[in-house]
């Protein structure tokens, strides 16, 4: 394939996976607007009205840009493990596979519908977040790539957890009994400093933190870690994510018998 | 890169199923080789399990090898796949499109992901449907078609960046005989347009029909190769079914017991002529004992009696 035929196979893609996004916008795009409206209500509103301001900032601006970057986690893993698994398991994965993409375009397709789903869901939550604050913009770049990078690792997590499931409990187990953990443990709710020093330190350990983070930082212009720290950690842990999912390509893992 | 006539070429393949496999730990393919010429409309014949989905699913890149060489058009599937693979159209045995997408978009979509640009793809998928008899079900969802429409569905999809090589595992299966005859011709016309195509079928009939060239595969292995014409000179005898007006008898058997006759149900027998035996000896001799014949006709496939003959000798 030339550049141009390798580009139309791509575009392809994301444009079915677009078009499926938003065909089924009750699934994908609704429910975390939901959500998300419910977590601002009652943490923000209802139980942030008696909490303490956080580095200044009163309690729900300081959960918005957490929250918001909790459904960027769960749309981008949730869009790339569901649309993979579907498409292993209903064998539409062999329409790609028979054709002469090569790998890195097909992770490429299945990505970047992870991050139009994880973007959309995204700017929806920020509607949705103004109904009950304000929002201040310290910088858009940082918000931007943040949300960027985090959107990509957690679209290739999904990726290779599809492509390991064998069953549809499999590709819940993750976002379950890792993800939604980690994502609480993050520093969506709280500033780590509040924490004990032990807890402070397990705290660092917690991939998440750094993201969250460096998207509060964006906002808010805070952060519990430095933002070169968390800018590394992301980017350190989205290309390891990307060559793991290269290689399980190549080899064909859980695609080819 | 080496110019070759050859579309395909497989040398000794073989392939072990992974262990944590449906079929696990299975040797598919054990050492198979085979060369399928350009232009050619090639017949892969064998029971269920022998191989033949192996060895097109390792062709068309869903399934690894685990040993030996393959190529598309001289080009190495190790060295090549991309390149290989634009050769290929490939009809699967299950089908596998999205249910929920509509005809149209269905095949527009392989175009696509065949670098094949929009305002290209549409007349080719206009033509495509077309050809199939599906072109007034383009805006219906897939599942809204019948199970034959679906069959055609997969061919149509699987043409749309017309390919040199067209590899069908098993496209007839479940479709009735009005259907298949049509995809016969259908198929026979696109391999006289130069289009190299490789079948794998249950049907005897369809191979015999269809194919210049077949292949016998059983356990994994190649156990005869050759034209249709080659393969029915080997069978050194001819079965037929005569329909008896009156029941028979064992007595009337009995008299008859030096030709090689089997009773079907009361009114059918079944009478197999080695070489040198005639059709006029046999029934005269039938006729002299009072049976009276009312019709005589095959019992099936010539190319069917080959292929037990080759797979009760394997096994």
């Amino acid at each position: 394939m030339t550049r141009s035929p390798i580009l139309i196979g791509f575009y392809t893609m994301v444009r079915k996976d677009f078009r499926r996004i938003v065909r089924i916008w009750s699934q994908t795009l609704l429910p975390p607007a939901i959500t998300m409206a419910l977590y601002f209500a009652i943490f923000g509103t209802f139980i942030g009205s008696q909490v303490d301001a956080i580095h200044g900032f009163p309690y729900i601006q300081f959960i918005v840009p957490g929250l918001i970057m909790m459904s960027v986690i769960t749309s981008s893993y949730m869009n790339t493990v569901s649309t993979f698994y579907f498409a292993k398991w209903i064998r539409t994965i062999d329409e790609i596979l028979v054709s002469p993409m090569p790998s890195w375009v097909v992770i490429a397709g299945f990505v970047s519908g992870g991050l139009i789903r994880a973007f959309l869901v995204g700017l929806i939550v920020i509607g949705v977040s103004l109904f009950f604050t304000h929002l201040t913009l310290f910088s858009v770049g940082v918000i931007f790539a943040a949300a960027f990078l985090t959107a990509l690792l957690f679209s290739l997590l999904g990726l290779i957890n599809a492509i390991f499931a064998k069953s549809f409990d499999a590709i819940n187990i993750v976002p379950t009994f890792v993800l939604t953990p980690l994502t609480y443990l993050g520093g969506v709710f709280y500033s780590i400093d509040q924490l004990p020093p032990l807890f402070q330190t397990v705290s660092l350990f917690n991939p998440i933190l750094y993201m969250v983070n460096a998207f509060r930082y964006g906002f808010l212009g805070i952060s519990d870690v430095p933002l070169s720290l968390a800018f590394e950690v992301m980017g350190g842990l989205t290309l390891l994510a990307f060559i793991v999912t290269i290689i399980l390509f190549k080899r064909g893992a859980g695609l080819k018998q | 890169m080496e110019k070759t006539d050859a579309a395909l070429k497989v040398e000794n393949l073989r392939k072990v199923y992974a262990k944590d496999g449906k079929k696990a730990g299975t040797e598919a393919l054990k050492g198979v080789s085979l060369t399928i010429r350009s232009g050619e409309f090639f017949a892969l014949l064998g029971p269920n399990g022998a191989g033949k989905s192996t060895i097109i699913g390792i062709l068309s890149g869903l399934v690894t090898k685990t040993e030996g060489l393959a190529e598309v058009n001289g080009l190495s599937i190790d060295t090549y796949p991309e390149k290989a693979k634009s050769f290929i159209g490939l009809v699967p045995q299950e089908f596998n499109f999205d249910i929920f997408e509509k005809v149209i978009n269905i095949v527009l979509n392989q175009a696509g992901y065949y670098g094949i640009p929009r305002a290209e793809a549409l007349p080719r998928a206009e033509k495509v449907l077309k050809d199939l008899g599906l072109w007034e079900k383009k805006d219906s969802t897939a599942q809204a078609l019948s199970g034959g429409m679906k069959r055609r569905l997969m061919i149509a999809r699987a043409l749309v960046h017309e390919p040199a090589i067209l590899l069908l595992d098993e496209p007839t299966a479940g479709v009735d005989v009005e259907l298949r005859r049509g995809m016969w011709d259908f198929l026979r016309e696109l391999n006289e347009s130069g289009t190299t195509i490789v079948l794998t079928t249950h049907y005897l009939e369809e191979a015999e029909m269809l194919a210049s060239r077949v292949a016998i595969i059983n356990k994994g292995q190649i156990i005869e190769e050759g034209s249709v014409k080659e393969l029915l000179t080997k069978l050194n005898f001819v079965t037929l079914l005569l329909d008896t007006t009156e029941p028979v008898k064992d007595a009337t058997m009995h008299l008859l017991r030096e030709l090689k006759l089997e009773r079907i149900d009361e009114t059918t027998l079944k009478l197999t002529l080695k070489p040198g035996e005639t059709v006029n000896d046999a029934i005269r001799k039938i006729a002299a004992t009072g049976i009276q014949i009312a019709n005589v006709r095959n019992s099936g496939s010539r190319l069917e009696e080959v292929f037990v003959n080759l797979i009760e000798k394997d096994t």
